[in-house]
């Protein structure tokens, strides 16, 4: 092989030696390779897309966009459509969002607006992360156990005494929306939680410095400055919690009831697309497999979208400030 | 706002003669209001941190109580039986585990490489980064689906080997992103003495980039190996369960999640306690992981 320039220019028997020819060989190699990794992530996605893409082909075929709007599952009669699981899976992610999004903010402005000494909000910060580290099992068996017996007596209140609002239009009998939205709402608090606060740390002190030299109170630095300045970030930390809560899975379906239906009752049961893939698919034929693969496509590009919006809007909030300070 | 307005935002009213009134009086109304909000934030807080230890205080209790040699080693009982335990579903979960480890971890390093050190900037790089910022948040059973159709229809079989690379997929992102930030810490200027020196990139990944940026990437790996431990979801339909021990990892296998998942729904006492125990062994496996990554983390450049 012949020698490179360094090799030439190398004066003989010196301790030192520029790389050699395989040297070159190697890093030529190992650079393909982290390119290879790098690609693979791209091709991952785009394979996944087109894999469950491709096995839902033949129900996209049999049942159009009818499968979106139509409410029957029927396998004996190869009828399909998932308008309760979407109903479900926005209502109950909603209801999340608002109950999840609310104290994760709260937290997050909480641990970062000078509340706790450093110390003891570290220490705060470890246990709602620790929240995120409980498995989803955990928490369904949990809410099985704890939040249906705890929230049933007051459901049930609710329905005997407000019963003709329609949020409050059945009784509470077990599984039900709405300890389903409770465990979903621990469940995302962690993520709306971490990136709001990761978003207020990143405006600088001075700029609350600021606000309290002109005479605002605590509070008023807080909503009126700081959080109106992290707004991006926490923009993202609710998309990102809320497609979070779209996709979760097993919690869900221990609890929401698994019953095809649409109904503005809290305590009724509902479905989710999520919820619908993991009790059906295992017992599935044929047919029924590619309905739910169909389902599967519709849940893949809802929370892609939600996903993809949340991450843009993080980079993009991120840039700015980072640009600006 | 305008300096008019903001005087007049600190000046107490009727200032007007004499000179303003800087103390602070709590029954003025914002700053009544500012403690009110503190009241509120505080209660928020404390009910934010009920969740975890509830859940913490029923593992203890209802797991605990179960706890035993027997549960490690023993099978899972039938119906009405009673005792066994679930030693299958711990080697399997540890198996499923493990095989998502040594797929995931060279690929998602390699990546990781690419990302942080090789072409950050690119085209591939930040459609890459951007990819893998959108698969954190994929839904897990989706993996399932998608493993369900690439392997287990091929395959015909459900097989330790579909649970594991399901795991992978989930697991991946992780172990990208966070190898990537670890290798970004490790300073320009090291990296800059390194090719100065007449290293290749190659030697300079090597013996600089990968061994300052370590205690980084093993949090990010266990942080990866904490998250899918717990995970069911993807399992459910690509290594399903069974009741008997290991022997191929060709055949379906139990886990410990999907073992909670089957016995919550049961109406046996002795089934549910064994859930219980189940979950208390599950989340302590996950919490060592992440204990670890915690640890492992700490130790910073």
């Amino acid at each position: 092989m012949a020698a490179n320039a360094f090799e030439r220019a190398a004066p003989p028997g010196a301790i030192t030696h520029p790389p050699s020819s395989s040297d070159y060989l190697v890093d030529r190699g190992f650079r393909l390779l982290a390119v290879c990794g790098a690609s693979l992530i791209i091709l991952l996605c785009a394979y996944i897309l087109w894999k469950i893409g491709g096995q839902a082909l033949p129900a996209i075929y049999n049942h159009h966009l009818g499968f979106l709007t139509s409410t029957n599952w029927n396998v004996q009669e190869a009828k399909f459509g998932i308008l309760p699981e979407i109903w479900g899976t926005l209502y109950s992610s909603l209801l999340a969002l608002l109950i999840g999004g609310f104290f994760g903010l709260t937290v997050a402005i909480f641990l970062t607006q000078d509340f706790l000494p450093p110390k003891v909000a570290l220490v705060f910060r470890t246990i709602i992360d620790m929240l995120a580290a409980i498995p989803s099992v955990v928490f369904g068996l949990w809410g099985i156990f704890v939040v249906i017996p705890a929230i049933r007596p007051i459901a049930n209140w609710l329905n005997e005494t407000l019963g003709w609002i329609p949020f409050f239009g059945t009784s509470l009998s077990g599984p039900g929306l709405l300890p389903a939205a409770l465990v979903l709402a621990i469940m995302i608090l962690p993520t709306v939680a971490a990136i709001s606060q990761d978003a207020l740390h990143l405006v600088p002190y001075r700029t609350k410095e600021a606000a309290y030299g002109m005479g605002t109170t605590h509070w008023e630095a807080i909503l009126k400055v700081m959080v109106p300045t992290a707004a991006g970030g926490i923009a993202s930390a609710m998309v990102l919690g809320f497609g979070r809560a779209l996709g979760e899975t097993m919690a869900l379906a221990m609890l929401i009831g698994n019953s095809n239906q649409i109904n503005l009752s809290l305590f009724a049961p509902a479905q989710t697309l999520a919820s619908l893939l993991a009790s059906h698919f295992p017992e599935a034929g044929q047919v029924e497999v590619q309905a739910l693969m169909y389902a599967a496509l519709v849940l893949l590009a809802i929370t892609l979208v939600v996903n993809m919006m949340g991450t843009a809007i993080l980079t993009f909030a991120q840039r700015r400030i980072s640009g600006r300070s | 706002m305008t300096e008019q307005a903001t005087i007049a935002a600190i000046a107490p009213v009727g200032g007007a003669s004499s000179a303003p009134d800087l103390r602070r009086s709590f029954t003025e109304r914002r700053a009544l209001r500012s403690v009110i909000l503190t009241a509120g934030a505080w209660i928020a807080a404390a009910i934010a941190s009920v969740p975890l230890f509830s859940v913490l205080y029923m593992l203890i209790v209802q797991g605990g109580s179960r706890l035993s040699l027997d549960l490690l080693t023993e099978l899972p009982p039938a119906g009405f039986e009673l005792g066994g335990g679930f030693g299958n579903a711990i080697v399997g979960t540890l198996v499923m585990v493990a095989i998502a480890a040594v797929i995931s971890i060279p690929i998602g390093v390699l990546a990781a490489t690419y990302l942080a050190e090789l072409d950050p900037d690119g085209r591939l790089a930040s459609g890459a980064r951007f990819l893998a910022k959108v698969l954190t948040g994929f839904p897990s059973i989706l993996a399932g689906v998608f493993v369900y159709a690439i392997l287990v229809l091929a395959m015909g079989s459900y097989s330790a080997w579909a649970g594991g690379i399901s795991l992978a997929v989930l697991m991946l992102p992780t172990v990208v992103l966070t190898a990537e930030e670890a290798m970004k810490t490790v300073p320009r200027r090291m990296k800059d003495a390194a090719l100065g020196m007449g290293c290749t990139r190659t030697q300079m990944i090597w013996k600089i980039v990968l061994p300052t940026a370590l205690p980084g990437i093993l949090t990010g790996v266990m942080l990866g190996v904490a998250r899918v431990a717990g995970e069911s979801a993807p399992l459910l339909f690509t290594a399903l369960f069974s009741n008997y021990w290991l022997s191929s990892l060709r055949e379906p296998t139990a886990s410990l999640s999907i073992l909670i998942y089957n016995f919550s729904s049961m109406p046996f006492d002795n089934q549910i306690e064994l859930a219980w125990a189940a979950s208390l062994v599950l989340v302590l496996i996950v919490l060592v992981f992440n204990i670890l990554s915690r640890i492992l983390g700490r130790s910073k450049i």
